[in-house]
């Protein structure tokens, strides 16, 4: 069982709840797979650096995983097979990795409540 | 003629030589393991105005954490959090 983060970007053209649904898809995608997901972030609409797409914004969603290896090359192809999806990066977690996103995410909980 | 010519000139100031600060690695000093490619902000600090990756003889980082800040600008530039090419970053 790996940690990986995966963050993608959804073309803002979506309304509201298709956003949600997107996202939705891909916690399923992962939890069926026996993934167990340790964080989520959503950034919301963000001003992109440069046009992708010939569009200039973008919604940026990031998830902290543990998942088997295998998981992964079924969600690339997923990610790429969708076109609302219009950037992906999947990354391997070190363990400093780990440890900065745990701070993180303690952080971020010690902040909203 | 020109050799003289350019030995004749004066420098009003002296020129002045800076003071060879001694560069630290600002990771090893403050003791930070990860550099996080989703935070751009912090990224920039590594990044010239063209926001290109700035040498490790300008920012003194050590090679290793030169290579990481080089891997999270690349990973931060795929997801469009940094430009590849700007003409004012700063």
């Amino acid at each position: 069982m790996n940690q990986y983060e995966t963050v993608f970007i959804l073309t803002p053209v979506l309304s509201d709840e298709q956003m949600k649904e997107a996202v939705e898809r891909y916690r399923e995608f992962l939890t069926t797979r026996g993934a167990e997901i340790l964080y989520e972030e959503n950034w919301g609409m963000r001003k992109l650096a440069y046009n992708i797409e010939k569009k200039s914004s973008g919604f940026y969603i990031v998830m902290g995983f543990k998942a088997e290896p295998t998981v992964i090359e079924p969600l690339e192809v997923d990610y790429r097979r969708n076109e609302r999806v219009i950037r992906y990066l999947t990354v391997k977690m070190d363990k400093n990795a780990a440890a900065y996103a745990e701070k993180r995410e303690k952080l971020r909980n010690k902040k909203e409540d | 003629m020109a050799v003289e010519q350019k030995s004749e000139i004066r420098y009003l100031t002296p020129p002045t030589v800076d003071v060879k600060k001694k560069k630290y690695c600002r990771f090893k000093k403050s003791g930070i393991k990860y550099i996080d490619f989703k935070d751009p902000e912090y990224l920039k600090k590594f990044l010239n105005e063209q926001g290109k990756i700035l040498p490790r003889r300008i920012t003194g980082t050590s090679l290793k954490y030169q290579r990481r800040v080089a891997q999270a600008v690349k990973r931060a530039r795929h997801l469009a959090l940094l430009p590849f090419v700007t003409d004012l970053m700063k």
